[in-house]
């Protein structure tokens, strides 16, 4: 079985050169689903980089990225196939009236439950695709729990039982990614069949690396700069702690406003755009700018 | 790091050091299952085993599914793969491994520490390169010195039967973090060349805060590799069991598990939420609808063929929960208000009322803030709960509360009253409690005590209870969680 990856080492490599900053975690686990052949369930903050990974993955390998989008009411029609009626109307309509009475049923039956009828959706599309395929399900924890068990013949056997054509088996093995914002218990079903990655903020060392990789023309100093208030800002108690998406457009702002250096002013006059609730605002810029020794030892560790 | 204790025990040995891991694994809670035990086994074949990150994150992604099971995991991997050799003996033995000579790299690294042990520094000279290395960032170096500080300082014996965390505090007290973090303050404001603005000033506290968490676990870990080193990994791995989060009682919870606690209810809430609204999506069918039966049967010659069904109104309760907020319950009543208020959308009404011996409603904090904690904090400076003296009187608050607003409980009035009932030998006053289920539609008490305390001492939750529609145990966020599903 050939293999898609050298050594997590070298999926960190290549995910750097498509600037995608992964930690040694992400690399491991994306090194194992190669070599287990298994699906990886990644979990975390929102805005930490979770379908940013999945897309990563699939430009380093040159792959087609499938994408299925979860939500509520999500059904088998929409994720696995679902049967061209309007076509096969049509098609019993024309054998009708080419020769009347000459095919039976039969014919009819066999003929039009067939590949052509089939309207194939993401996951069937993904395992019978013959060029490399990562499939990423996005937001899991979207669907009801019932409608997860659609996921499960893919996810461990990479096939999909069709009644009326048999089981398809995948022609190659996608790589798989589901992500989750955490919002339900996934079943134990699911998660065993998965690797399990959580993703968190970045430590202040990677996260500076990501601002000064997705940041054009950033300062060293500007981004070391970012990457400090912002670990200052995500220790206080907010009801959303600024993800890595904001931090970088919070830093793409700085640059366009032509700041090289922030000082209390320029953070306060633009840290809507780190933090979207008003009260964490106002405690962001409450701690930011008026503290001085006392203060500070409350922080973070909130009286009982 | 390379020098890993797996490379030096693969083959069998390996495979046995994996068994006991993940049996120590479930002894501490994680559920691992067979699947994800023969997982494990097979990803580590594919990991190259001197790469000690991968091999904990393999570990990690095939054994652990649940981000708040990852601490537990983390310590575990610590005691079980922990760096080893001879130079972690708590006495070094004449005859040296083969792992003996191999000096941790960063020794090299922090060149003025060469030559083994470097045991001459005094504390003085310790404390003077330990300074100038959390000032200067230097890693290295701050690693160096933490394994010189436990020999100094933790006076570890072998065999002695104490846990870690006494060295710790041994060796973390002698030095002295607090004044040196004021010291290092100090000489960042002195080198500034301007003075530094308030968010400037943060910065570089948050920063020299940083090195010394690097430096307090660095300590830790020199001295769970000694005891390793010393009791052997079983015993080690026993006793630094902890409970996973959900599993923290509330009214022994240390700091740190108050802080993980507060971070583990917050997604809970959600959680909570989106199920309960789940639930009530997808409630059960109500009674025959005989009209809508009637109606569509005429599609099917005036035959009944499908009989249709009216779903019930959601019933939306109101809550009104009645806390102890004395000083041996108030965390656990901080957490039920937390949690009840944060799904609070669930019910149409919730009211909250806590007391010690007076009695006040406190809803008012909670209405209009997003932030629950500073709710709870203005509960516990604002509310006017002393009546006497701050000793629990649960007699008296009920009564109050009954001559207060117990005309406005009703039919739909679902209470909740939380505490551990030790009501100082005061008179109980139970029967409020009995006419608040007359007219209530339930009546809920939910105790923090373990069963078994229960109805001891000046505990009497029993004489309550008679006249509830329940009393619970509810120690920890998953009894919690159970009880608060039930609820609506």
């Amino acid at each position: 079985m050939d293999y898609r990856f050298e050594s997590p080492a070298s999926v960190r490599e290549q995910l750097r050169e498509v600037n995608y900053l992964a930690d040694e975690g992400i690399a491991g686990v994306v090194y194992l689903a190669d070599r287990l052949a298994k699906p990886v369930l990644v979990e975390g903050p929102a805005g930490t980089g979770k379908t940013q990974l999945a897309k990563s993955v699939a430009e380093i390998l040159g792959a087609r990225l499938i994408r299925l989008q979860c939500y509520e009411g999500l059904d088998e029609s929409k994720a696995l196939y679902e049967w061209n009626y309007k076509k096969q109307l049509l098609r019993i309509q024309a054998d009708r009236n080419l020769a009347q009475g000459e095919t039976t049923w039969n014919d009819i039956e066999t003929d039009i439950f067939s590949d052509e009828f089939l309207l194939t959706r993401p996951l069937l599309e993904a395992i019978r695709a013959e060029e490399p395929v990562v499939l990423l399900i996005d937001e899991v924890d979207r669907v009801e729990i019932e409608t997860e068990a659609l996921l499960l013949e893919v996810l461990s056997d990479y096939q999909v039982s069709i009644p009326e054509l048999g089981t398809l088996a995948a022609t190659q093995i996608p790589l798989v990614f589901l992500t989750s914002n955490n919002t339900r218990e996934l079943s134990e079903a699911l998660k065993r069949r998965c690797l399990f990655l959580h993703i968190d903020y970045p430590d202040l060392e990677r996260e500076k690396e990501i601002v000064l990789a997705k940041v054009p023309d950033i300062t060293e100093n500007l981004a070391d700069q970012v990457a400090r208030i912002v670990r200052s800002i995500r220790q206080l108690e907010l009801k959303k702690a600024p993800s890595v998406s904001e931090t970088l457009d919070w830093a793409r702002t700085l640059v366009l406003l032509g700041i090289d250096s922030v000082t209390e002013k320029e953070a306060t006059e633009t840290i809507n755009i780190l933090l979207k609730y008003q009260t964490d605002i106002a405690k962001a810029v409450k701690e930011l700018t008026d503290d001085k020794d006392g203060g500070r030892r409350s922080l973070g560790k909130v009286a009982p | 790091m390379s020098d890993v204790a797996v490379s030096a025990t693969s083959g069998r040995p390996m495979l046995e050091l994996l068994e006991g891991f993940i049996r120590e694994l479930r002894e501490a809670g994680l559920p691992v299952s067979l699947t994800e035990n023969l997982d494990a086994m097979e990803a580590v074949k594919h990991i190259p085993l001197e790469d000690r990150a991968a091999f904990k994150y393999a570990l990690g992604a095939t054994l652990v599914k649940n981000d708040a099971h990852w601490r537990a995991f983390e310590t575990v991997f610590e005691v079980y793969f922990s760096l080893r050799g001879s130079q972690y003996r708590l006495r070094p033995d004449k005859e040296e491994g083969p792992e003996g000579e191999a000096r941790p790299a960063e020794m090299a690294g922090a060149g003025q520490l060469a030559g083994a042990g470097g045991e001459a520094l005094s504390p003085e000279e310790l404390a003077e390169m330990l300074y100038q290395a959390l000032l200067h960032g230097d890693d290295a170096l701050v690693r160096a010195l933490a394994r010189q500080a436990v020999t100094r300082y933790a006076g570890m014996e072998p065999g002695r039967p104490v846990g870690g965390t006494y060295y710790l505090y041994r060796t973390l007290r002698n030095l002295d973090l607090d004044n040196m973090l004021e010291r290092l303050m100090e000489q960042t404001r002195r080198d500034a060349p301007q003075p530094l603005t308030a968010l400037e000033e943060r910065l570089e506290r948050d920063e020299l805060e940083a090195r010394i968490d690097l430096l307090k676990k660095e300590v830790e870990a020199e001295i769970r590799r000694r005891l390793v080193a010393d009791r052997g990994v079983e015993a080690m791995a026993k006793t630094l069991r902890k409970p996973l989060p959900e599993d923290v009682d509330f009214m022994h919870a240390s700091r740190e598990e108050m802080a993980n606690l507060r971070k583990a209810i917050y997604p809970l809430t959600r959680k909570l939420a989106a199920r309960l609204a789940r639930k009530r999506k997808h409630g059960r069918r109500g009674p025959l609808d005989f009209r809508d039966t009637m109606r569509h049967s005429l599609s099917y010659g005036g035959v009944p063929a499908e009989p249709k069904f009216k779903y019930p109104r959601p019933a939306k309760p109101e809550i009104f929960v009645i806390a102890d907020i004395s000083g041996s319950v108030a965390a656990f009543a901080r957490f039920t208000l937390q949690l009840v208020y944060a799904i609070s959308n669930q019910f149409s009404k919730v009211r909250a009322f806590v007391f010690i011996d007076g009695i006040d409603e406190v809803t008012r904090f909670f209405e209009g803030t997003d932030d629950i904690g500073e709710a709870v904090h203005r509960v516990n400076t604002e509310a006017d709960v002393v009546w006497v003296d701050g000793h629990s009187d649960y007699g008296h608050a009920f009564e109050v509360f009954w001559n207060r607003w117990g005309r406005e409980i009703g039919p739909k009035t679902t209470v909740m009253i939380l505490g551990d009932a030790r009501n100082n030998y005061h008179a109980s006053q139970a029967w409020v409690i009995k006419e608040m289920r007359k007219k209530a539609r339930h009546v809920y008490w939910l105790n923090p005590e373990p069963r078994a305390y229960w109805n001891t001492g000046d505990s009497i939750v029993g004489e309550y209870g008679i006249h509830t529609d329940g009393t619970f145990e509810c120690r920890n966020l998953r009894q919690l969680e159970r009880f608060v599903e039930n609820l609506a």
